[in-house]
Formats: structure tokens, C-alpha cells, sequence
């Protein structure tokens, strides 16, 4: 017998073997929940050693954390840790900061105005255009609304 | 056409034999179980070069003087070289085989190249148009994967129908002479796609063009699947192994027992972490090239039909959402002649 498109689709879904969501989600919950607690210690060490208010403090953690992410993208590290954390690795500024880093080392090959800066954003790219036009439209929103006052 | 078997098979008139054959092999294959097997071990992915696609040139360079030097044969005897891999306009192959000097074949299969070289250079002999070819293709990970997907460190997690891009090279020098084994026939695949979009599973996309080509092959030849000593794809991995198994089944012809995946054998699956396996152009010409044409030569293996197969998607094609045809080709071997 010869399948149709549709059967053997529906036959391939019942062959292949699915990702252990479970695991996979526990496992993403618990670095990804890490990463921030990292993130939160920075936050308080900031605030007591270093006297820093709120609004500085804001500004500070992410810098700390995108410098992070992107060191142990250098290091070679991050990745490796990605391979089991998946969502938990990603969703954290330290992922966004590992999708600009990765494509940046691996297209210094090709030059550093076509391979690093262009190839840079390849990944990242659409988060930034999305990230960007979904905040103004936000902040539209909020204008329109008088929210802001 | 006494030379045409139906409509996609030749068998050679002449004994087209393999004079020699030679495989390099990348690191994480030198840990698997073939490691015995490959000619020569790079030490790591770069390989000496500064960048990985020179690296994979210096691959198909050094696979084919290795085979040269096995059959202790001067490159300058050689008529054609039957060449591809997996980088767009088939670069490996190109700036690797340049200083050779010999006249180049480009062939571009995806992962069916080994199959589809290796037959193609048989023509060339059995039609008298050369007494001496080569075949040979690459891949290599870190290239495959900055072409077809993400740079190598970017955080991602694989999926378990995802495969594993072998880096290895293989390459084999047919002769008119020789006294074998022999490349007796030759089976041609056509493009098939029953719709598979995940680029994550080609198992699965190509299992069906392979089940194709090896019913064709059944039919043309009037053989049995009990004929071979080992059946043998090229990188269907393990879902594709159980899917074809099906399909074969289904199409009326028994193939288990002596049928296996270049992409299941070359690595330890479990223990390496290779989900469903390796693919890529390496993954069934080193195996081919090392392990089974060793096993051939030390008799344990007398009739193998090797069967390459090509997931014919690019980055295009799977940005734009396009399924992914797949061909398949097959040429079968034999220690001795009929």
C-alpha cells in the first residue's frame, strides 16, 4: 500500500519519539530559576556593598547578567549547560546575550563588518525587532490611556 | 541496452572493481565503535586550517591521496574524479581536490553522494570512457551546522529524531582491473516527498525514497533482499531504520536480519549522546569506505548493496516552509564476480 501525505505524517508523528517534556520543563525550571537567583544576589550585593538605589540597580543586574552569558559563551560553556537547561537557559537576558555571542565568534571567519557585525543580529534579530515595536506599542497604549500621569 | 535492468537499475558488463578505498575521520568518530577502521584520524576540528570548510577540503584531499596511495596509483592516471559534499556550490570538494589536476565531476546528492559518486564513476569505466575514477564526498559538523543551522555556541536543545553530522570523509578508486570487489550494479533514485517539514527528522523524510530505490532495486535485479550479506543505508538513523523496515515490509519485501544504518553503526548512540543518530555524506562513505569494505575484504561479508540517502532540503527551502524530497541511490558489491 502506498501512502497518502497525510497518512504517512500521521505515521511518522506515532515512529518518532517525543522530547520528555517533564523533564525537560523540571530541568529548565530549576536552572532557569538559578540564573535568576544569580541575578537577584548581584541585585542585593549591589544594594549593600555597594550602595546602589533601585533604579541603578535595575540597570547594573542586567549588565552583570548579559556579561555573563556572553563570558560563558566565550568559555565555551554556555551551550553545553543549554543542552540540558533548553528553556531554562534560554528565556534569561543571559540567553539573549548568548544568541548575539555565538553567531559573533562563529562568523569572524568571514571578516568583521560582513561576519561578526552582520551575522551578529541573526539570531537575535527578530527578538529586538519584535522586542522594540511591541514596546512602543505599549507605551502607546499607556500614553493613549493616560496611564503614565 | 543489454547493460539496462528496468527501469532504474544498470548492471556493469565489465568487473568495475574497487581498488582501494580510504576513510578520515573526525574526532567524535574515532570514539565510536569503528574507530579500527578509518585511515586516518583528525585530531581535531580544524585539522591545521583556519577555518573549518579549508578543513574539510584538507578531509577530501587527504581521503582521496590516502586511497591513491593504497592502490599505488599516480594521481595522473586517474581519468575523473566524482566529487560532493554538503556546502553550497560544493566547496569542500572543489577547493580540496584543485591540486590533483585531475578532471573534476561536481556531484550534489545531500547525503546520498557516496552511493551516487561511486556509481556514477562506474559508468565511467563500464562505458570505456575511463579505466581509472575516483569517488569521493565529505561532511563535516561545524561546517554543516553554521550552514544549515545555528552557530555551534548557541544554547539549543536537540530534538531525540534529531541526527548528529559525521565528519568524515571517503573516498575510492575503481578500476577496469583489479581483482575486486566489484561494483556489478547500479540503481538511480528518483525524488520522493510524502510531505515531512521537520528538518529535525530527515529520518523520517527520506525513509520513503529509500524504500523507493531499494524496491526498485528488488524489482529490477529480480533479486531478493535475502540475496545481500548486509543491506546497508546510509543515514536514515534510528527512525528512519524503523520506518523503512516498515515500508519495505508493506511493499512485499522482508528486510531485517541483514539490514542496518551506516548512521546507527558508526556511532555508540546511548553512550555518545547522538539522539538518532549520525548523518551526513561522511556518515556512509567512511563507514562504507572503512568498516564494511574491510569486512568485505576479510570475506565475512561477500554481497552488500550500499545505499546512500539525501535529505535534498536547503535553508531556503525550509525558511520558505517547503517539505523535503529526498532520493536515495544504491549500488551493490560483491567480492567475487557472477
Amino acid at each position: 500500500m502506498d501512502y497518502t501525505k497525510q497518512e504517512y505524517l500521521d505515521y511518522v508523528q506515532k515512529k518518532s519519539p517525543g522530547s520528555k517534556l517533564f523533564r525537560n520543563m523540571l530541568v529548565a525550571f530549576v536552572v532557569g530559576g538559578l540564573i535568576c537567583v544569580v541575578g537577584q544576589a548581584f541585585g542585593e550585593i549591589y544594594k549593600a556593598v555597594f550602595g546602589l538605589n533601585e533604579e541603578s540597580v535595575k540597570t547594573a543586574v542586567p549588565i552583570t547578567m548579559v556579561f555573563l552569558g556572553a563570558l560563558f559563551t566565550g568559555l565555551n560553556l554556555y551551550h553545553k549547560l543549554a543542552k540540558y537547561a533548553g528553556a531554562g537557559t534560554l528565556v534569561p537576558i543571559t540567553g539573549f546575550a548568548n544568541a548575539v555571542v555565538s553567531p559573533a565568534i562563529e562568523f569572524k571567519r568571514e571578516g568583521y563588518v560582513l561576519g561578526v557585525a552582520a551575522k551578529m543580529f541573526t539570531i537575535a534579530g527578530p527578538v529586538l525587532v519584535y522586542g522594540i515595536n511591541t514596546s512602543i506599542l505599549l507605551g502607546l497604549i499607556f500614553y493613549a490611556f493616560g496611564f503614565g500621569k | 541496452m543489454e547493460k539496462r535492468l528496468g527501469k532504474q537499475t544498470v548492471k556493469f558488463s565489465k568487473a568495475v572493481s574497487l581498488l582501494s578505498t580510504a576513510a578520515v575521520a573526525g574526532q567524535k568518530e574515532a570514539e565510536g565503535p569503528l574507530a579500527s577502521h578509518f585511515d586516518i584520524i583528525m585530531e581535531n576540528a580544524e585539522w591545521g586550517e583556519d577555518t573549518w570548510e579549508k578543513a574539510e577540503s584538507k578531509m577530501q584531499k587527504s581521503a582521496v591521496g590516502r586511497a591513491l596511495q593504497k592502490a599505488k596509483i599516480d594521481a595522473k592516471d586517474i581519468k575523473y574524479i566524482f566529487a560532493g559534499d554538503l556546502l553550497n556550490q560544493c566547496i569542500g570538494s572543489t577547493f580540496g581536490l584543485m591540486a590533483f589536476d585531475i578532471p573534476l565531476l561536481g556531484v550534489y546528492g545531500a547525503c546520498s553522494t557516496m552511493a551516487e559518486t561511486m556509481g556514477l564513476a562506474a559508468m565511467s569505466i563500464d562505458g570505456g570512457y575511463s579505466d581509472l575514477s575516483v569517488a569521493v564526498t565529505s561532511s563535516h559538523f561545524c561546517t554543516a551546522e553554521r550552514q544549515y543551522r545555528n552557530p555551534l555556541e548557541y544554547g539549543g536543545q536537540r530534538t531525540p529524531t534529531a541526527q548528529w553530522t559525521v565528519t568524515g570523509s571517503g573516498a575510492v578508486v575503481l578500476s577496469e582491473k583489479g581483482n575486486g570487489p566489484y561494483i556489478t550494479h547500479f540503481t538511480s533514485g528518483k525524488v520522493v516527498d510524502l510531505g515531512v517539514k521537520d528538518a529535525n527528522n530527515m529520518g523520517a523524510a527520506m525513509a520513503p525514497a529509500a524504500a523507493d530505490t531499494l524496491a526498485a532495486h528488488f524489482e529490477d535485479t529480480g533479486r531478493s533482499p535475502n540475496f545481500y550479506d548486509l543491506i546497508v543505508s546510509g543515514d536514515l538513523g534510528t527512525v528512519g531504520k524503523s520506518i523503512i523496515v516498515d515500508l519495505m515490509c508493506e511493499k512485499g519485501f522482508e528486510i531485517g536480519e541483514n539490514y542496518d544504518d551506516c548512521g546507527c553503526m558508526i556511532f555508540d548512540i546511548e553512550k555518545q549522546d547522538m539522539h538518532a543518530g549520525g548523518s551526513g555524506c561522511g556518515c556512509g562513505a567512511i563507514t562504507l569506505c572503512g568498516y564494511i569494505m574491510d569486512r568485505i575484504r576479510n570475506g565475512e561479508l561477500k554481497n552488500v548493496l550500499f545505499m546512500g540517502t539525501g535529505a535534498l532540503l536547503s535553508p531556503t527551502s525550509t525558511l520558505q516552509g517547503e517539505s523535503i524530497p529526498a532520493v536515495a541511490h544504491a549500488v551493490a558489491i560483491s567480492a567475487e564476480r557472477e
